[in-house]
């Protein structure tokens, strides 16, 4: 089988089997629904990794399959193709990989969910979005898969739509996204109104003609590429939450685990790097834009960090986390290093997904208590567990040495690397704000950890472990906000006679093979996607690839190469010394700096300054509207208005049937003088 | 001389008495059907001295046909009232106001 047909199926099967999952599970029953959705997902990954390696191996050329004809209106031409090329081939592996996992890992962890075949479609459906997303060779098309992922996303958030928590969040996630996707069809049309052509390799070919040149926007005249590229970043920081635009990923956790997972950390939200990617000849013409980017990513990258050193709730603590790797990725990208971006990209998928099935995992043991303050001493409890989201932590945490290393290592190393090697202003700062959040990703991801898996266990302070152990009915198998189903304070220790038990076979399997993914998609790749020999000829031009920084990089001073070595060490070290040697210091730092604390662990105030800027004048002017504009003008004076005038119409005109006979007659008699004397005046005349 | 504009004058003086009798009439439906009876005799008045005027016996016969049609509508209006007092103990106009809307 050629590329091509593997690629129609790759793409395709998925949107068949969400059709047959979604439409027809309710006949077909859900565990035929499930052997479709994720059948045909493993078909694609497993067509998907053949065409990776093909490009590895350096046979391969970019291909673009043609399906059908989409628009074509004047200028305007757009048709549905399929394109691959060695950055789609990274993506395709990527998306199909995890998202065939994480199907089969929902067989366990959904397992007594009344509306599995549901899910299934929309995970299906989310995967075929994505893989258009990945393979689309016009803005256009590229739009609609990032539309498409965004709707799954909206529907997987609020899957479980009786909980008012999950609607909100699902919305949340949407409105957010949609002031990114405003910024992306800006830069669509721009980009078709500058370059009369919405195809990307026609774009790119065109964009260093463009240098220098400038277009009026809003009044002013402004550098045409700086405006597009921006434009087009402001889409990448929606999808990707970068800050400004992050609140809604948080707030996303509210889904099920295995979306978690999925959607907002391994695939969807990368789609903003693999997009800065794509494009990246046309951020190449843009210094300024670079520079936004690089500053963007860097901020986004502490300030995620930070707060994720505070969260309770283990699945926030790793949506924080995404959120931080994610600004790796863009500053990497911003300072021109596209192959350690979409390396680091590769490499967090596997991780962070693994940490979020793995997290899963820990949930439905402990059922379905989230707060890390009711966990503690579950690393005998639960051995496969436990080592996994070891190899996931070692794999984020970067460790390796000299060469031999887990994933991040390498991707985060070279990251640095090449921002420190970029010798710019923003580089350097980027490099300096890396490595301090490395840092902090050590410390928050080795607290996980331990207050996860070691010390005693808190378990008997938490409702849900309560309802376990007491045989109530737990009629709500949802992951609650740990935050506010328990009381404030410090939990009490024990183990309240519960017995965490290990996972199903369909949870562990995907949980193993991502941990595989993890400990080695570093240690094989790395040549392939940042070394200054092997990388230019893998990407053939894909993504912008610079030689001279990746060799800068390659040479850059020692103790940068061991930078993020020694802040790994340290920040293990505090954590150790904070959650293992002496439990009580946490408190004791809280104590001493209330403020920073609450800072954090409020998430630097971010939804409250939105609250006040955006939620409450909205709100506001809503009401307004309603109140003076709706209802005082529009229905008082048009369907209130007019009931009002026939009604007080009618009071008048019903005066007049008396029902008397006579002045019926009067009345009668007068018409008739009337009509006469109008006849007899208009007959003279 | 006694000419065409005397029989149309007390045409119009019995016409204007029967409006007026129906109209004013507050007590008595009896009156009203003499006040159209009133009505209808003005009207065949001219019919008569327009026919004799016109040299034209289309108005005299048309007269004699009103004759018929007013006899026929006294009985029916008479059968009416007798109804309308059986029922209601009484024959004022006022009392005849069930069609108020």
């Amino acid at each position: 089988m050629g590329i091509r047909e593997s690629l129609l199926l790759i793409v395709f099967l998925p949107i068949i089997a969400a059709t047959i999952a979604g439409l027809g599970g309710r006949w077909i029953g859900k565990v035929p629904a499930k052997v479709v959705t994720t059948g045909a997902l493993m078909i694609g990954a497993v067509l998907s990794w053949p065409i990776f390696f093909q490009y590895i191996a350096g046979g391969a050329q970019p291909t673009v399959v043609p399906v059908l004809e989409f628009i074509n209106s004047g200028d305007l031409k757009v048709d549905w193709a399929l394109r691959v090329d060695s950055l789609t081939a990274v993506m395709l592996v990527v998306v199909t990989s995890v998202s065939s996992l994480v199907h089969l890992y929902t067989w366990g962890y959904m397992e007594e969910d009344p509306s599995q075949s549901r899910f299934f479609a929309y995970l299906s459906l989310f995967s075929f979005a994505m893989l258009m997303l990945v393979t689309a060779d016009s803005l256009v098309q590229m739009f609609f898969g990032w539309e498409g992922v965004g709707l799954a996303s909206y529907l997987l958030i609020g899957f479980w739509y009786h909980k008012p928590s999950a609607n909100a969040a699902a919305l949340k996630a949407f409105v957010v996204n949609r002031v990114g996707d405003f910024g992306f069809s800006l830069g669509i049309f721009g980009t078709f109104l500058v370059f009369n052509t919405v195809s990307i390799p026609a774009i790119l070919h065109a964009a260093p003609g463009m240098a220098g040149s400038t277009i009026g926007f809003a009044g002013m005249r402004v550098d045409t590429m700086t405006l597009l590229c921006l434009l087009l970043f402001v889409g990448a920081m929606g999808k990707s939450a970068q800050l400004g635009l992050h609140t809604w990923l948080p707030d996303a956790m509210e889904g099920p685990t295995p979306v978690s997972a999925l959607i907002h950390a391994a695939t969807m939200v990368t789609a903003g790097v693999f997009m800065v990617c794509r494009l990246s000849p046309m951020f190449n013409v843009s210094p300024t834009a670079m520079h936004v980017v690089t500053y963007v990513g860097a901020a986004t990258c502490i300030f995620a960090a930070t707060v994720g050193t505070a969260q309770n709730d283990i699945k926030r603590v790793i949506a924080y986390s995404t959120c931080s790797q994610l600004g790796y990725m863009f500053f990497a990208a911003g300072v021109g290093a596209y192959g350690a971006a979409m390396f680091h990209l590769f490499t967090h998928a596997f991780f962070k997904a693994l940490l979020f099935l793995g997290a899963g995992s820990v949930i439905h043991a402990m059922h379905h208590e989230q707060d890390m303050r009711y966990y503690g001493a579950l690393r005998k409890e639960i051995p496969f567990t436990f080592w996994v989201m070891v190899a996931g932590t070692l794999a984020i945490t970067g460790v390796g040495f000299m060469g031999i290393g887990f994933a991040g290592f390498w991707s985060k190393d070279a990251i640095l690397e090449s921002s420190y090697a970029a010798g710019t202003v923003p580089g350097t700062i980027a490099f300096w704000l890396g490595a301090f959040a490395a840092l902090l990703t050590s410390f928050y991801s080795w607290r996980l950890i331990f207050l996860t898996f070691f010390g005693k266990a808190r378990w008997a302070a938490s409702e849900h472990i309560q309802h376990a152990v007491h045989g109530d009915h737990h009629d709500h198998p949802d992951e609650e906000h740990g935050d506010s189903s328990h009381a404030k304070g410090m939990p009490r220790e024990g183990t309240a006679g519960y017995h965490p038990h290990e996972s199903p076979l369909t949870m562990l399997i995907p949980i193993g093979l991502l941990a595989i993914g993890a400990v080695f998609a570093g240690q094989f790749f790395h040549n392939f996607f940042t070394d200054a020999e092997r990388a230019p000829e893998y990407w053939r031009g894909a993504v912008a690839f610079s030689k001279e920084l990746a060799e800068a990089a390659h040479h850059s001073p020692e103790w940068v190469k061991l930078t993020p070595t020694i802040v790994m060490l340290i920040g293990l070290w505090i954590a150790w010394n904070n959650y293992i040697r002496d439990p009580s210091a946490p408190g004791r730092f809280v104590a001493t700096l209330p403020v920073v604390h609450r800072f954090v662990l409020n998430k630097w105030y971010f939804d409250e300054l939105y609250n006040f800027l955006f939620v409450r004048p909205a709100l506001w002017l809503g009401r307004l509207l309603w109140k003076g504009g709706d209802e005082g003008t529009i229905d008082r004076f048009g369907p209130h208005g007019a009931a009002y005038a026939v009604g007080f119409g009618n009071r008048i005109t019903t005066r007049f049937q008396s029902g008397y006979l006579y002045s019926y007659a009067l009345v009668m008699l007068l018409g008739l003088i009337g009509a006469a004397s109008w006849a007899l005046w208009w007959a003279s005349r | 001389m006694i000419g065409l504009t005397h029989y149309l004058t007390v045409a119009a003086i019995l016409f204007t008495i029967g409006v007026l009798g129906i109209f004013l009439n507050r007590r008595n439906v009896i009156l009203m059907l003499m006040a159209i009876e009133l009505i209808l005799l003005a009207v065949n008045i001219n019919l008569v001295a327009f026919s004799a005027y016109l040299g034209d016996l289309t108005g005299q016969v048309l007269a004699m046909f009103v004759l018929t049609v007013a006899a026929a509508e006294a009985a029916i209006g008479l059968a009416i009232l007798v109804i309308f007092f059986r029922r209601r103990g009484s024959i004022a106009v006022d009392d005849a106001n069930r069609m108020r809307g």
